[in-house]
């Protein structure tokens, strides 16, 4: 009886708020099914938690009112969860409406990928207004509006990274846990390095892995991946990063551990011996095994300080599918969990998440009372902002996953020391041109 | 004689109904996908993004980008240097335990429960195998802390030529001998007794009974296990697929044909993919008639 109260009353909230002028009549028809596309449990938790009327069913199915929620939830290893949404998008047009994707989350590596094509709904469409999103962060709406500027999709959270490091390690080897004070040694990649070798004189590793410090360099490019004519474009800002990785793997300051691997996330617990991690907000809060037992971050032994340069890693993005026979609900589902405020503090209270409204965060960051648990209490919102400026999106391109992944795995070789410098480069060019046949290969530098 | 004529039709007929299935099966599920992949393989076809490019008929052109650069050779090497690591051992092995199951006079004890012991690896998941040789050989595994509690330090197995591929060909050996063990032992068990009694009457040790009867008479079942083993060789994936993340690294060095050809699935390649699929065909085709022709001619 409640539920169907419940839903009568969410179905005419929505089509007063959002749809009454376009499809008030089109919502009786609306499907009984929500297929919704992601990758991990996130966004699920998100709207479990602050979508209001969503019910578990079990970990693949839900139900809002008497719409049923269907999660097809694919890994983005090896390229899985694309593989699986392309097809699915190729076939929309043919599938029955039951079937047909409702909405798809994306991340910023490959966005560009979705919004430039027709797949994705302006979110105009949706009835979500520029007004309603006028307290998301301007570069959170760059990276999903497509080439006549059209904005595609929307995020909850916004991604800027800090430099994530221990207390315990901070005070026996830096003196210090004040943020300040480990600031200091890591200003600059040369004070970064020297630190390094500090640490590695008190038995720990400056960074779990090579690839930790990839995207502080990637993000601060100042060219494509491709150029203009289909050529594959090292930056040099990326060979800035080779040179930092082989010194420090040399003097085993770190390793080439892959990020998600096992020997790179030891260093989440008690007994690993990492100094630091880069990461942003979802980073420690979701995947740094904050609430497993013997992790760091169960006893709030973190804290960040803003690092050598400001970054950004990653971010969720939700878009609807063109073709969704659930318009109403879609709209809803975006515009609450990305342009309320009220449901955005409580995501950034609940959980830690740097949520995607400023006047919330702006509120947080000055809120004494606001502290990370995995973080021993400190409020990291103020150095968040501080990055968030800074973040430019104008140098994304459609292969940058592609390019990030056989990149590091290319390197690897030479970190190793089981290929030169232009060999690994030659098999970067070899495995993004089986990738992106139509690229032609970057210039390898000549040996020295 | 009319009514015996229209009896052999009526049998004919059952014939063909009882072959009816595979037939079909075989023209829907392998004829009909052979002669596409062959027609695919003359066409770019390919996904950028979700950009469909192509087809576009380009004749052999796929065949001579695979051909041009030497990238396929060394894959090719790299499979067959992974094979043999691994068949070499497993052949002998599985020959001594075939002959120590199938001689009456050792009388093992249990000798049903060590047959299954060697065929349970088989039943693994082979990604499932490689995933648990993966995290036990990882820098900071349990092998690793076990060398280094020994005082040897610490080895990094992924970042070395041959110890990945040498860790490829041990799961292959454990995987595989258990099955090789009992095809052999079956064409053991199938000699016949009395030519053993008489070698014995005559004086033959156990060595030579086996290198002058045994061996000899199991040809054809070593012939079997060499091209199956072969085309299952040449078809190696999911091991060093998982072993590696998909690399193949260190440099390649440990990515086999089927590796290569599955990275053409990024870009949804189906004329390179295809074209390398034929090529796959010649060579095992050549391949499994050389082995055919050298064991056989042997024989007379």
């Amino acid at each position: 009886m409640s539920k169907k109260v419940l839903a009568m009353l969410m179905a005419t909230a929505t089509v007063a708020s959002t749809f009454a002028p376009m499809v008030g009549a089109e919502d009786a028809a609306e499907g009984k099914v929500l297929n919704i596309y992601c990758w991990n449990d996130e966004f699920q938790t998100r709207v479990k938690d602050h979508f209001p009327g969503y019910t578990e069913v079990d970990a693949t199915h839900g139900t809002i009112g008497d719409v049923d929620v269907v999660w097809t939830i694919t890994p983005t290893t090896d390229n899985a969860y694309q593989n699986n949404l392309d097809e699915k998008l190729l076939g929309q047009a043919d599938a029955a409406a039951d079937d047909k994707i409702d909405l798809f989350l994306l991340e910023a590596d490959y966005a560009l990928k979705y919004v430039g094509s027709d797949f994705t709904m302006p979110v105009a469409d949706l009835g979500i207004t520029d007004e309603d999103t006028a307290q998301q962060f301007q570069y959170t709406k760059d990276i999903v509006t497509d080439a006549n500027g059209v904005l595609k999709g929307l995020s909850w959270q916004g991604c800027p990274a800090v430099l994530i490091y221990r207390r315990d390690i901070a005070n026996e080897v830096l003196g210090s846990d004040d943020p300040e004070t480990v600031q200091a040694a890591v200003a600059d990649w040369d004070t970064f390095l020297a630190t390094a070798a500090q640490m590695k004189d008190a038995g720990y590793l400056m960074t779990a892995g090579a690839a930790d410090t990839f995207r502080v360099f990637s993000n601060n490019v100042t060219s494509k991946w491709v150029t203009d004519d289909n050529k594959i474009n090292i930056d040099e800002n990326i060979m800035n990063w080779v040179d930092l990785s082989k010194q420090m793997i040399d003097n085993g300051y770190t390793t080439t551990a892959a990020l998600w691997g096992d020997d790179w996330s030891k260093g989440f617990y008690e007994d690993g011996n990492v100094f630091c991690y880069f990461g942003p907000a979802w980073f420690f809060d979701f995947s740094m095994a904050g609430d497993a037992e013997g992790s760091v971050g169960i006893n709030g032994g973190w804290a960040v300080t803003e690092g050598p340069q400001p970054f950004f890693w990653g971010g969720t993005w939700i878009a609807a599918a063109t073709g969704t026979d659930n318009p109403t609900l879609v709209a809803d589902i975006m515009k609450t969990l990305t342009c309320d405020q009220e449901v955005m503090t409580a995501i950034a209270q609940t959980k830690g998440d740097f949520v995607n409204n400023q006047a919330a965060m702006e509120a947080l960051a000055t809120d004494e009372s606001f502290g990370d648990k995995i973080l021993g209490g400190q409020n990291p919102i103020s150095m968040f902002l501080a990055g968030i400026g800074s973040i430019d999106m104008s140098y994304l391109s459609n292969y940058d996953q592609g390019c990030n992944e056989s990149f590091q795995t290319a390197m690897n070789n030479y970190f190793e020391g089981n290929a030169t410098l232009e060999e690994a480069i030659e098999l970067f060019n070899t495995s993004v041109i089986e990738k992106y046949p139509e690229l032609s290969p970057a210039d390898v530098p000549a040996a020295e | 004689m009319k009514q015996h004529k229209s009896k052999v039709v009526s049998y004919n007929k059952w014939g063909y109904i009882f072959l009816a299935p595979f037939a079909i099966t075989y023209i829907i599920f392998s004829l009909i996908p052979l002669i596409t992949t062959v027609y695919n393989s003359f066409f770019e076809n390919y996904r950028s993004g979700l950009t469909q490019i192509g087809p576009n008929f380009v004749g052999l052109g796929n065949f001579a980008t695979l051909l041009s650069n030497g990238d396929l050779a060394m894959y090719f090497s790299n499979t067959m240097i992974m094979w043999v690591m691994g068949f070499i051992p497993q052949i002998l092995l599985s020959l001594l335990l075939g002959a120590w199951f199938s001689d009456p006079q050792l009388r093992l004890k249990c000798a049903g429960f060590f047959k299954s012991v060697i065929y349970l690896p088989n039943l693994i998941m082979a990604s499932a195998f490689a995933m648990l040789f993966f995290t036990l050989f990882s820098d900071t595994g349990p092998i690793n802390s076990i060398l280094i509690s020994l005082g040897i330090g610490q080895f990094k197995f992924m970042t070395h030529v041959w110890s990945v591929r040498a860790l490829v060909a041990f799961m292959n050996l454990l995987m595989w001998f258990g099955n090789t063990t009992i095809l052999l032992m079956a064409g053991m068990l199938g000699i016949d007794t009395a030519l053993f009694e008489a070698a014995q009457v005559d004086g033959a040790t156990s060595t030579q009974v086996f290198f002058k009867i045994t061996l000899p008479l199991l040809r054809p079942i070593l012939i079997y296990v060499m091209i199956t083993s072969l085309v299952g060789g040449l078809q190696m994936f999911d091991v060093p697929q998982i072993l590696t993340n998909g690399s193949g690294d260190p440099m390649r060095s440990s990515m086999t044909l089927i590796m290569y050809l599955n990275k053409h699935l990024f870009s949804k390649n189906y004329g390179l993919a295809g074209a390398l699929s034929v090529l796959l065909f010649f060579i095992t085709g050549i391949l499994s008639l050389i082995v055919f022709k050298v064991t056989n001619t042997k024989v007379e």
